[in-house]
């Protein structure tokens, strides 16, 4: 089982709230992704509205809400958002986005930090969206983030893990939970995350913009499991070569 | 430095021709390019891109759609006041025309927000003449006080301001700007523009980069369709829009493409643009800025919107008025005698909601929050 925070997951599949065509749709492909925490933009949700189109079905079903901040551009605005995410929705989980680039949605190291300080001493479970930066993840850590998100490459772009090498060692290093996020595009990079050593990965784009989300929820839920099962399995190494013989050290033998 | 010292080293003829040289060689490379320069662009805007329109269509609503998923924002614009203290050659709310002035006191916008908000709208753009006597910047400061609490999303579109007015409407809860060249065309804007402020082509080209140093979250670029040769016009507002993005990389940017519609006064466009080559336009722009918004207002028919909006719209309008005070009046339609232009598409914002389900995609009323206003 996955633990952030004060909260247990049995699914590594986290899932969102955009770009879907209606609510139904929407709630239909998380209900098949299985995905027990599921982010949903602030400016998209009307607080004051228990029928707003995004919010309702969440909580009809009782699914664990992971505001994110995502339109902040500082360290202010984003504390500000999740307060107020606080406050209405009764969560003190938070996915903490600041990108001040409108273009590529890049996350701004220096306020998040920032934010991420200031939010985790307030006894907030953040979970900030930053850049596959092993460094800027080990500070995060330092200030008491809940788990870090290093992005595999830009938001929607669905490129894939284009940060993989460091990735790597953000795992190798974290003593927080890794949860890759944005650029996955396909569940074959969703289950090589996992077989890397993710604790899980966040999908949003791929299935919402799939010609049939709820399929594509499904293959993800299914390849985060395989990719999951196959690291704690233990993957073989690879190698283009055959290893038949030892030329270096073969002389070795004839002592 | 401004955009203005980047304007002055491009040549209008130069540009048309670079345009008129584009060859199919030039589209096709451009249509595989992922990202695309200024030449590329000039490239699918030139007649050589006609015969590629559903090539570029097909693209174009690709990107749209990955970038901006299976969803379409709606605001209303409302329309503070139709006093001017300009003469423009193509406007209605010109000087010289004889029309019936009229400026919403405090209580008459209440009854418009009231109307607005019940047809569900919560993202707005104001609009104004320009007559900084009566609707100057204490005055559209105080609109914006008071609409704060009502709407997630305000935007202004009224005369070019100085940077501290700018920082001043931001504090009050402004979101965005649109603020259009008209046209990019020096000369041709001094025939157009004969009277008042508007006169100034410098101060006007410069507003961009005010909002830009002001902090603003977004601006809305583009040229008036019709008053020079389309082509050249959108070329600068694309060089315009690139100089933009790197020199002011926080802000976003929305574009618009506003054909000239008949109007009070018996202007007709130099250039027109056919429907197929707004088309090629807008699948142009997307294709250059992905990341960009591209809006689409009623200036336009039912069924020329309904086509476009799934290829490369971000943002509509729904059951606008022009003249000030026409939400609360029942009577929306019959006071053309306040108008700026002529709407095209009057369906109701629930049926232009309908048109967009219709396309497969989500309506969107809400993208924005307070906590994110200056």
């Amino acid at each position: 089982m996955l633990k952030i925070a004060d909260k247990t997951f049995s699914s590594r599949l986290f899932t969102g709230t955009g770009k879907f065509s209606n609510s139904q749709l929407m709630t239909d492909a998380i209900i098949a992704s299985g995905s027990e925490l599921v982010t949903m933009a602030l400016k998209r949700v009307d607080l004051n509205e228990q029928q707003d189109n995004i919010l309702a079905p969440l909580l009809k079903h009782n699914l664990n809400l992971l505001p994110n901040t995502s339109g902040a551009r500082n360290a202010d605005e984003a504390i500000y958002a999740a307060q107020l995410a606080r406050e209405a929705l009764g969560t003190h989980f938070v996915k903490i986005e600041i990108h001040p680039d409108p273009k590529y949605l890049l996350p701004d190291p220096i306020e998040t930090l920032k934010a991420c300080e200031t939010l985790s001493a307030m006894g907030f479970a953040v979970m900030p969206y930053v850049h596959a930066d092993p460094v800027l993840c080990k500070r995060l850590e330092e200030v008491g983030v809940a788990a870090v998100m290093p992005l595999g490459s830009p938001i929607g772009s669905n490129l894939g893990l284009k940060t993989k090498e460091f990735i790597q060692i953000i795992i190798e290093q974290s003593s927080v939970p890794v949860v890759v996020d944005a650029g996955i595009g396909s569940p074959s990079d969703a289950a090589f995350a996992m077989e890397m050593g993710a604790d899980a990965v966040l999908v949003n784009s791929a299935i919402a913009v799939a010609r049939d989300p709820v399929e594509m929820a499904i293959a993800f839920k299914d390849a985060v499991i395989a990719g999951r099962r196959a690291y704690k399995a233990g993957l073989g190494g690879r190698s283009l070569q055959a290893q038949a013989s030892s030329p270096l050290t073969a002389f070795l033998d004839d002592f | 430095m401004t955009f203005l010292d980047r304007f002055n080293q491009i040549h209008w003829d130069e540009m048309k021709i670079s345009i008129h040289s584009k060859t199919a060689v030039d589209v096709e490379n451009a249509l595989q390019s992922s990202r695309l320069n200024h030449e590329q662009f000039l490239a699918l805007i030139s007649p050589a891109a006609e015969p590629y329109l559903e090539a570029m269509a097909q693209k174009s609503m690709h990107l749209t759609r990955q970038r901006f998923g299976n969803t379409l924002q709606l605001y209303i614009p409302l329309y503070l006041s139709n006093k001017c203290t300009n003469i423009c050659t193509y406007c209605g709310f010109s000087l010289d025309n004889k029309i019936r002035r009229k400026t919403l006191k405090m209580e008459e916008l209440d009854r418009e927000v009231a109307a607005i908000k019940k047809m569900g709208f919560d993202h707005i753009l104001l609009v104004t003449g320009e007559a900084p006597g009566t609707v100057g910047v204490s005055y559209i400061k105080s609109v914006i006080e008071r609409l704060r609490p009502h709407f997630s999303h305000i935007s202004i579109e009224v005369q070019p301001l100085d940077q501290e007015d700018y920082e001043s409407l931001m504090e009050a809860g402004l979101d965005a700007v649109l603020v259009y060249q008209e046209t990019y065309h020096r000369s041709a804007y001094e025939k157009y523009h004969l009277r008042g402020s508007k006169m100034d082509f410098n101060y006007r080209l410069e507003t961009a980069d005010r909002l830009g140093r002001a902090g603003i979250d977004k601006i809305g670029v583009g040229a008036l369709i019709g008053l020079e040769d389309w082509r050249t016009d959108s070329a600068m507002v694309a060089a315009h829009l690139d100089y933009l993005e790197k020199t002011y990389w926080r802000t976003r940017y929305s574009i618009s493409f506003p054909r000239l519609r008949p109007c009070e006064g018996e202007f007709q466009p130099v250039s027109v643009i056919s429907d197929r080559q707004l088309v090629q336009l807008i699948c142009a722009y997307r294709l250059f800025k992905p990341e960009a918004e591209l809006s689409l207002s009623t200036r336009e028919s039912e069924k020329f919107r309904d086509n476009v909006l799934p290829l490369d719209i971000t943002t509509m309008s729904a059951y606008s008025s022009t003249h000030p005070g026409g939400y609360a009046d029942d009577n929306i339609l019959g006071n053309e005698d306040l108008e700026q232009f002529t709407i095209d598409d009057n369906r109701r914002p629930e049926a232009v909601a309908e048109a967009i389900r219709a396309k497969g995609l989500e309506p969107v009323w809400k993208d924005w929050s307070h906590c994110f206003s200056h």
